[in-house]
């Protein structure tokens, strides 16, 4: 742990905080080198005449999305979002409120595309695009986690992340880049994952998981790479092919296609489910990261195509996929066709691993033994991209049930946390977003704060020691965070690590 | 025809005329305008009945508004819901025969303007004395909130205070609506009422008062949750489609 970062005391009274103005003015990511921006088509540097040309993107993105534009129009300050924050709960900077976030958007919009702006910009809070505002964008647009709490709450849906990646956009568009975000998109195209994890290394993991397995329990589950002729494609995280908790939940994974006698795979050309092209608000790089998924999926003759453990990469593959890349039912275009007419349209394209296993669960395929989990007192936490931005099953909500229904098929011990901290008003890890990088673990650490008090909240009540959770982002930030509360960082972990412990490999027959 | 007759006569016209062209333009400008991918907040309705039914709940109800603050959803409503009322009892200016569910609304308009009233001032309580609102307030809000309550206080004189003669303001009215001008009565009250409105619709089109139109085009809340069942494509979109 960090010697200089320390967790926010838990709130007695959660509701009426003081506002400490400025608080967090100096929490900013290491911005991108020339290197990192030019790989990925963006300016090296911050450009000559950055003001006009930001402006100029600014009024690109108003022509192409209706997003932006209404909701840069419709907001009026009620501050109905304004408490809604995670990252405003934990540091109580006021420009950590949405629409305070919002407004310094909305404060350039204002001055440059509107009338009143333009007339009378004192009155309705417009202002000039100046340098100080742009250390303001870096510095705000950079604590927002881009998880649409703010946006369940807004009598007009308007929605933050929208917002948040717009101005990334047009940051990278005048060569004010984000190193971590930026770094890692130049990865999944140079490399094939966002942790950059050679095709060999990535061959030599999988086998050293077989025989992981194999150890444990004597079963010859298969971990297959780039096998033509599968049934399924899977497409996972990359960090669950080594980093701890994420890998246990990838041999949860392969035991259920073991069990089930599915054949599926996966492939070195989109060894990742991820696609930070979302976080940076480029349709660009979301459609050429997606597309490797397509091209995979052509190349290996797939019948089906399943993602595994990870939010905001279950949220594109759900909402963006079809759009992006095809993958998914109902196109008419030659384009979409091709992929669609080789996907099995008697199966969800693309399907999330929950809805899978559940599926497996329903009509008995699995051989569960609920009891091997009982050491384990477990809470479910909702990550904000499938929470707010997907779903999975036939209903509105399935999103909510299927990963729940998953749990308490494999375990004897659930328990909810609080009312107004799940389902669509769950609160985020603190890490998404594109924030997952060292030098941002104070604002990390304090983004937790709501999540950690409901946590506590059911350690307290019920002895829960086990919070799983479908978002390798999630995974990744709790274990960094939870000691900073004061919990053991081996409580946060997949589903399917769950599954993995209950499924009986061999007892079927 | 008095000068002020005559002022009222073609404020209003303008007035109304801006109001308008002005949301005209902005509802086609949200309409032409794409939204490229597919971004409901979820759970989000699977069909486009549903979509309906969600904006009418947000519409009537204010059900994410519900969601979020009680207080504030108790005064936004209660401001929204006498203001449909107030604007509804006032078609008895512009239509004779009165219409008679009109006629029907007329008792509870009254009360209604109350409720207004009441509603803002709460609203405008909460930019004072909640520290988070009175961070994000900017003077125009403030000075929005205090036109409509101007508006609102002096229509309450009129009926309670003194006595305006009516059927003199609904000749003017009907006068305006049939390029049939009449004399507006000569009534300090009647003057303010009529330019804090003309000034109220002035602004509409080019204020946060866009909310209105704005909630039935916002992607968040309008779009149907059928993105793996059909594949959405903006027109831009489309063209960066790779070629097979």
């Amino acid at each position: 742990m960090a010697a200089d970062v320390k967790a926010p005391p838990l709130r007695a009274m959660p509701g009426v905080q003081p506002l400490l103005a400025g608080a967090m003015a100096q929490s900013k990511p290491y911005v991108a080198s020339d290197k990192i921006q030019q790989a990925i088509g963006f300016p090296g540097e911050l450009v000559d005449g950055w003001q006009d040309q930001a402006i100029g993107k600014m009024g690109e993105l108003l022509g192409k999305y209706r997003s932006l534009k209404v909701h840069l129009d419709a907001c009026v300050h009620c501050g109905a979002c304004a408490d809604k924050c995670h990252y405003f709960i934990g540091t109580q900077d006021p420009l950590n409120m949405p629409v305070a976030r919002q407004d310094l958007m909305r404060s350039v919009y204002r001055r440059h595309f509107t009338l009143a702006g333009r007339l009378f910009p004192k009155l309705v809070g417009a202002r000039d695009f100046t340098r100080d505002v742009l250390d303001q964008w870096y510095s705000y647009f950079n604590q927002c986690s881009e998880c649409r709490r703010c946006s369940v709450f807004c009598p007009y849906g308007v929605d933050t992340a929208e917002i948040t990646m717009a101005a990334k956009a047009i940051m990278d568009s005048i060569g004010l880049g984000q190193k971590y975000s930026n770094e890692i998109i130049g990865k999944v195209h140079r490399i094939g994952n966002n942790l950059g994890l050679p095709g060999p290394a990535l061959a030599n993991t999988l086998s050293g998981l077989e025989e992981d397995v194999k150890e444990e329990t004597g079963a010859d589950v298969r971990f297959p790479l780039d096998e033509k002729g599968a049934e399924v494609l899977l497409v996972t995280p990359s960090a669950d092919f080594f980093a701890e908790p994420h890998v246990d939940s990838l041999i949860g994974y392969a035991k259920v296609f073991h069990q089930a006698g599915i054949r599926w795979t996966l492939s070195t050309h989109a060894s990742e489910a991820g696609n930070f092209g979302l976080f940076i608000g480029s349709y660009e790089q979301l459609q050429k990261i997606a597309l490797r998924i397509r091209e995979a999926a052509l190349d290996l003759g797939v019948r089906r195509i399943v993602v595994g453990e990870c939010g905001h990469a279950w949220r594109v593959a759900y909402s963006f996929w079809n759009t992006l890349a095809g993958i998914g039912a109902g196109g008419s275009d030659p384009f979409a066709r091709r992929l669609q007419s080789q996907l099995d349209s008697r199966y969800r394209q693309p399907m999330h691993i929950c809805e899978l296993t559940w599926d497996l669960i329903q009509r008995g395929a699995l051989v569960l033994d609920r009891d091997a989990n009982d050491h384990r007192i477990v809470t479910f936490h909702d990550s904000c991209n499938v929470a707010r931005a997907s779903r999975m099953g036939d209903r509105p909500g399935g999103q909510f049930e299927i990963p729940r229904n998953v749990i308490k098929a494999v375990t004897n011990h659930y328990v909810e946390m609080a009312r107004g901290t799940t389902h669509d008003e769950t609160f985020c890890c603190g890490g998404g977003g594109g924030l997952l990088t060292d030098e941002l673990l104070d604002l990390r650490v304090k983004g937790a704060l709501p999540r950690m008090e409901a946590l506590q909240q059911v350690v307290d009540s019920h002895g829960v020691n086990f919070m799983a959770t479908i978002c390798a982002i999630c995974k990744a930030q709790f274990s960094k965070v939870l000691p900073y509360y004061g919990f053991k960082m081996g409580m946060v972990g997949g589903i399917h690590q769950l599954v993995s412990t209950a499924i009986r490999l061999g007892a079927k027959h | 025809m008095t000068p002020a007759t005559v002022l009222f006569a073609v404020l209003l016209y303008v007035a109304a005329t801006v109001l308008a062209g002005g949301l005209a333009y902005r509802i086609y400008d949200y309409a032409r305008t794409p939204a490229p991918l597919k971004i409901p907040t979820t759970p989000a309705p699977t069909t486009r009945g549903g979509v309906v039914l969600r904006l009418l709940r947000e519409v009537v109800l204010f059900e994410s508004l519900f969601r979020a603050n009680l207080w504030l959803w108790a005064f936004g409503w209660l401001f929204h819901a006498g203001l449909a009322l107030v604007l509804v009892r006032h078609l008895r200016y512009f239509t004779e025969p009165v219409w008679s569910w009109v006629a029907l609304v007329q008792p509870f308009g009254v009360y209604a303007g109350f409720a207004m009233a009441a509603g803002l001032f709460g609203l405008w309580v909460r930019r004072f004395f909640v520290a988070r609102v009175r961070y994000i307030s900017t003077p125009s809000d403030h000075l929005m909130l205090a036109l409509l309550l101007l508006i609102a206080l002096s229509g309450l004189a009129m009926k309670f205070v003194t006595r305006t003669d009516v059927v003199a303001v609904k000749a003017f009215c009907l006068g305006l609506v049939y390029f049939d001008w009449q004399p507006l009565p000569s009534d300090g009250l009647v003057f303010v009422h009529l330019g804090l409105v003309a000034a109220l619709m002035l602004v509409f089109p080019f204020s946060k008062l866009l909310h209105a139109p704005g909630l039935f085009f916002s992607p968040s809340r309008n779009q149907v949750d059928d993105s793996r069942d059909h594949r959405h494509l903006a027109p831009w979109a489309a063209r960066l489609d790779p070629k097979p």
